[in-house]
């Protein structure tokens, strides 16, 4: 047996949320004296993927076949399926996001696996192979038992601390066969904002509600941001109103983040919200009103007029560096 | 144009979450129980669909008899009739697996849910029915219209969207802006009375996981409160104190 890990590629790296996947695969194989494999789907220069050793992998699959260059759940499905069998994997490794949610369904229907989504610590193998995932939108927990002789489970963010070693993992060429039945869909074409920090990616994210009065006084937020390093989202409301684009919306119908540092710019906090940032290590929010909810799941909080305070806060982090 | 809208039967956005039984049950106690947000736009958008096209809409839920007033709800927005599968389901590919046994008997031209339940928010039933199914799967798809037997749509990616084409039959996972909700009217909520509800019995699953126990998160310390006139004194809290900069 071994453990196979799924990294994701942002043009041709490997995205940090999957470095934490690798962590965490590989730390399964130590307990279970076996090895962790990565799989890689898409353009990549090997020593990118070599680099996956430093985070306990031994080996890395590459398949790079010129179909697969976009994002495409069901080829990437079935790719997954081809290198569990031929691994022999009963540990299926992928960071939480809605392509590796889709291709590792699409693949334990493919293999008869279990797959839990979701899971945010390290398994228990105590008794079985128990794993706490989160539910309801990140305000509970279940602790699941994974019977399947495979299992597949989805990692959310900061499920572990992805620690960099000095191993370097052999990249080997992957290149099962394709079927036409993962093709069928046409990409007409794509809108993406370019130059953007991923939301979900993100170590920090500031995010501006209707607090923020309108998109033509989104500035200092941006500025605050940028001074951070920080991706920017928004709110319901906002996105509603087209003040934002609708992929910034964080929230229980929108984006759900996990950053280190979560600030909320004029958002009053509602429950809907709150579900999106919940899994956040810190929260900070500013907003004018000293009652609101936001505050009451906030680690820090500043009442009053956002206008002023952002570019104080620009300042200062400017200041400290 | 044959379509089967799957709901699911879970706690209003608002619920307070509790567990009983040792932490093993969760707490229904004057909770609200609402048809999921996101199936809620897929059901919408396949009204739309009806509307424009013609057809015939089936409302499909796994759950027990407390689904019925929200599969009677979905009725009366507009869906023919629906179909129940009675059990209580804990695992997605469980229900996954419901699913698709309903879907093999009905050859739909499309299989309409949300992208994930607000319960679970595993997000893969979706692509554990279409691969069920040996047909294709999208999610989270945020625009549908159908074209002869094309569907074209647009796919939410990072940063931006994706726009589609695919033959029918397919599996999509929607959210918002597909539709916008629609609520029952007067003369929706006589006629779903009589529409058909059919009650079927679960097929056999593997079982592949099984809930152990709840938990809810430790709670939440208290904010600290910085006075505006000092706001500046935040970056340096988060970096000595919080240590996240």
């Amino acid at each position: 047996m071994s453990i196979l890990i799924f990294v994701e590629l942002d043009n041709g790296s490997i995205k940090k949320t999957s470095l934490e996947a690798v962590a965490y695969g590989a730390e399964i194989a130590k307990v279970k004296g076996t090895t962790a494999t990565v799989l890689a789907i898409g353009n990549a220069e090997a020593s990118e993927l070599a680099s996956a050793g430093a985070y306990g992998a031994s080996k890395v699959l590459h398949a790079n076949a010129s179909e697969l260059a976009t994002e495409n759940a069901m080829a990437y499905a079935s790719v997954l399926a081809a290198a569990v069998q031929q691994e022999g994997a009963e540990v299926v490794i992928l960071p939480k996001s809605g392509l590796c949610d889709s291709m590792g369904a699409r693949a334990a229907a493919k293999l008869g696996a279990s797959i839990v989504s979701g899971v945010t610590e390290l398994p228990d193998l105590t008794d079985g192979f128990k794993v706490k995932r989160s539910i309801y939108t990140g305000k509970a927990f279940a602790t699941v038992a994974v019977k399947g002789a495979i299992k597949i489970l989805g990692i959310k963010k900061n499920a572990i601390e992805a620690i960099a070693g000095s191993g370097s993992a052999e990249v080997v060429g992957f290149s099962p066969a394709l079927g036409g039945g993962d093709f069928v869909a046409k990409v007409i074409s794509q809108e993406k904002a370019s130059g953007e920090l991923s939301l979900t990616e993100a170590d920090i994210v500031v995010s501006g509600g209707r607090g923020m009065k309108g998109p033509e006084h989104w500035q200092p937020l941006l500025d605050l941001a940028q001074s951070l390093g920080a991706a920017t989202g928004c709110s319901k409301p906002v996105s509603d109103l087209d003040w934002r684009p609708h992929h910034e919306h964080i929230g229980q119908t929108g984006i759900k983040v996990a950053p280190n540092l979560y600030i909320a710019c004029g958002i009053s906090g509602a429950i809907q919200h709150l579900a999106g940032v919940n899994s956040s290590k810190v929260i900070v929010a500013i907003n004018k009103d000293p009652e609101a909810p936001f505050f009451k799941a906030a680690d820090y909080g500043i009442v009053g007029d956002v206008f002023d305070i952002l570019p104080r806060l620009t300042k200062a982090v400017k200041e400290s560096k | 144009m044959k379509i089967l809208v799957c709901i699911t039967n879970v706690p209003d956005t608002t619920a307070k979450i509790s567990f009983t039984d040792n932490d093993t049950k969760f707490n229904k106690a004057g909770v609200q129980y609402i048809i999921g947000p996101y199936d809620d736009y897929a059901l919408a958008r396949a009204v739309e669909l009806k509307e424009k096209l013609g057809g015939t809409i089936t409302v499909l839920n796994v759950g027990e008899a407390e689904s019925d007033p929200q599969i009677r709800k979905a009725l009366a927005i507009g869906a023919d009739d629906a179909i129940r599968v009675n059990c209580d389901p804990q695992d997605s590919y469980f229900t996954a697996a419901q699913i698709a046994a309903i879907a093999k008997d009905g050859s739909y031209d499309l299989i309409l849910m949300g992208r994930e339940s607000i319960d679970f928010n595993s997000g893969v039933v979706h692509s554990l029915v279409g691969e069920m199914l040996g047909i294709p799967s999208f999610s989270p798809v945020m625009k549908l219209d159908i074209e002869g037997s094309t569907a074209k749509f647009a796919r939410e990616i990072e940063g931006g969207k994706e726009n589609l084409e695919a033959p029918l039959p397919l599996v999509l996972g929607c959210q918002e802006p597909i539709a916008e909700w629609k609520i029952p009217n007067m003369r929706g909520i006589m006629t779903a009375r009589t529409k058909p509800l059919k009650v079927v019995e679960p097929v056999a699953v593997d079982e592949l996981a099984t809930l152990d126990k709840y938990t809810l998160p430790a709670p939440k310390g208290a904010c600290k409160m910085i006075p505006a006139d000092q706001a500046e004194t935040l970056i340096s809290l988060l970096k000595t104190e919080a240590k996240v900069l």
